[in-house]
């Protein structure tokens, strides 16, 4: 079985995140990024499934050159090779994006497509489905169980409040992976040398029919604008403990 | 025209509107409102008579129940597909949807059949020169940004929970007029076989009767810190809550999990600790009475909902929060 992940760069969780001059996007010089978490979660279920079932897993990453890092991290935890989609995510919108991605998977025909829900930059949920939707392929979305059964494929989806569902659909298919379906490996020291000679094939975006305008832009971004007032206590431990519990007791009278 | 797509829960609870369908329902109307335009609504599937005349008694132009055997039961391609035809033959400018599970699994495709982008988990929008300007956060919830669309449209939006108020709905004295929209679709269209939704275990705690909750999330960093917030919670009689990565490493049973997924909780007092206050967590207990925050980033959304804050470290702020408590209880 071919399983292609479909894994984004993203900045660490608890960066210091600062408005770049322009305001369109952050500043990224300062920043240190990581894997988005719920594509590692994706990347994690498609290296157990080659376990069980056998075949090849496959990495696809859009981004600039320092995505490559993230790449060699998932060769490093145990992905056959990878596909680096080189470029500056900063123009496309998830159309774009998708169709960008959608014709780098083509050429590779793989039975299952993962990618995780949605990314903690952008957080519009979308890509996957629209890579199905572009593909001409069955999705499911939310999955927190996969199983593969010969051509078809059975799937746990999560509903609201506490809800699921299960899901059949053929083969080949999209899944947009949830955080927590599984446990995370960590790469081991061979396998962080066998990531080395690995393969990492780059395309550029003319390679895939060049780069789509965008049919949304972000125009703006900035601090979001606070509709509660809240009373904040600073400084040492104590003092604001003390502070506080004043406050509960006799202004919001929880005791 | 703008169109709401509506959502029920007819599958899991007994039938019910989906209540971001109302919020979304206002978007609408807001929306039309600035843009001088009329407001249509869509709901797909079999629905009972009762749950129709509820609809009908909103400020709506026309109300389309979209009916065909293969809607029955929700599926991503059947309801893109329905949805396509329905959009084809009414041609809104707008298409708005609740932000839902549901939505955000076959809302992206129907908006890629129009070579548009679903802009999705909208805060809020506004007329800018003419053009719609949609508001949506990043970095869940840590910046905020102002999205443009191109004028060809139909433009598509999903609305965040709680960004619109149901209660400023409009209501109508008489009942909006509605249609049955049949679209052509057969079996062969639709590759997913869903099967009956389902609970993993009954709830043992009932976190929704608790006056005080204290939740933890992963500021906690590891299991082995849990008693830290064991102590607050006992020291001010308060239930035990997670946000959903705690839940999701096994540190606190998932029935303790607050947030979209799992429980919406309204107690007197809830008390977030190394809690950042993505969305999916912040529905589920912003019915709170009073919000307490706890967290060393000063930035982290929690401070946008919360009444009281420390900025400060959790592993110095709990212990003497526990000593204050202590003593202001003896
Ligand atoms: C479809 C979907 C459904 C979801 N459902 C849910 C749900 O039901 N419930 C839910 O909670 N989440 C849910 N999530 C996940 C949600 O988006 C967030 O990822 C999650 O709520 C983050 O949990 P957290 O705040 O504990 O962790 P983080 O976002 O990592 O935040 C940790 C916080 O701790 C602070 N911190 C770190 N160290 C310290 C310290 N020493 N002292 C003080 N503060 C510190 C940091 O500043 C940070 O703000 C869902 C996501 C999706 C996509």
């Amino acid at each position: 079985m071919k399983i292609l992940v479909a894994i984004k760069q993203v900045p660490m969780r608890d960066s210091q995140l600062r408005i770049a001059p322009s305001a369109r996007w952050i500043d990224e010089d300062a920043l240190n990024f990581e894997i988005n978490e719920p594509d590692a979660y994706a990347l994690e279920e498609a290296l157990q499934l080659k376990e069980k079932h056998g075949g090849e897993v496959v990495v696809l990453c859009a981004g600039p050159e320092r995505a490559g890092q993230t790449i060699r991290e998932a060769l490093a935890k145990g992905a056959d090779r990878a596909i680096h989609l080189e470029l500056d995510l900063n123009s496309l919108d998830t159309l774009g994006m998708a169709r960008l991605l959608a014709h780098a998977c083509a050429a590779e025909k793989a039975d299952l497509i993962l990618t995780g829900l949605q990314s903690d930059d952008l957080g519009s949920g979308q890509t996957g489905v629209v890579m199905a939707e572009l593909m001409g392929v069955a999705h499911s979305t939310i999955i927190m169980q996969v199983e593969v059964n010969g051509s078809t494929l059975r799937v746990k989806r999560e509903l609201e409040n506490g809800w699921f569902q299960h899901i059949e659909m053929p083969l080949p298919a999209v899944l947009t992976i949830q955080s927590g379906l599984n446990k995370l490996r960590y790469a081991t020291l061979m396998g962080i040398k066998k990531a080395k000679n690995k393969e990492v094939k780059k395309l550029t975006a003319t390679e895939l029919g060049g780069m789509p305008a965008a049919v949304v832009w972000t125009d703006k971004i900035y601090a979001p604008h606070k509709s509660k007032q809240s009373q904040i206590f600073e400084g040492d431990a104590k003092t604001a403990a003390t502070q506080l519990v004043e406050k509960l007791k006799f202004e919001a009278r929880v005791f | 025209m703008i169109l709401v797509i509506l959502e029920q829960q007819s599958e899991r609870q007994n039938s019910q509107w989906h209540r971001m369908s109302w919020e979304t329902l206002a978007a609408g109307q807001q929306l039309a409102a600035q843009l001088g335009v009329g407001l249509q609504a869509a709901v797909l599937g079999k629905s009972n008579s009762a749950l129709l005349a509820e609809l009908a008694s909103k400020k709506i132009g026309h109300i389309w129940n979209v009916e065909h055997d293969l809607l029955e039961r929700y599926t991503a391609d059947g309801y893109a597909s329905a949805c396509q035809q329905l959009v084809e033959k009414i041609k809104p400018s707008v298409v708005l949807f609740p932000h839902t599970y549901q939505v955000r699994d076959f809302a992206p495709k129907l908006a890629t059949r129009f070579s548009q982008v679903l802009i999705s988990d909208v805060i809020s929008a506004r007329l800018d020169a003419g053009a719609l300007v949609y508001v949506r956060q990043f970095f869940q919830g840590k910046l905020s940004g102002d999205i443009r669309a191109n004028g060809t449209g139909p433009h598509f939006a999903s609305i965040q929970a709680g960004a619109f108020r149901a209660d400023a709905l409009e209501t109508s004295a008489t009942a909006a007029p509605s249609e049955v929209f049949s679209p052509v679709m057969d079996a062969t269209m639709i590759r997913q076989r869903p099967e009956a939704p389902f609970r993993e275990a009954a709830r043992a705690v009932d976190l929704t009767t608790a006056e005080i909750i204290v939740s933890v999330g992963r500021g906690i960093k590891e299991q082995s810190n849990i008693p830290v917030v064991e102590e607050l919670a006992k020291a001010l009689g308060a239930e035990l809550a997670a946000s959903r990565p705690i839940c999701d490493a096994g540190w606190l049973p998932m029935e303790r999990q607050v947030g979209s997924s799992g429980q919406t909780v309204a107690p007197k007092m809830y008390v977030a600790v190394g809690i950042s206050g993505a969305i999916q967590h912040l529905v589920g207990m912003k019915g709170a009475k009073t919000i307490v925050a706890i967290n060393k980033d000063a930035n982290a959304p929690i401070f946008e909902v919360a009444d009281y804050g420390i900025v400060g470290d959790l592993f110095e702020v709990v212990p003497a929060l526990v000593d204050a408590v202590n003593k202001a209880k003896s």
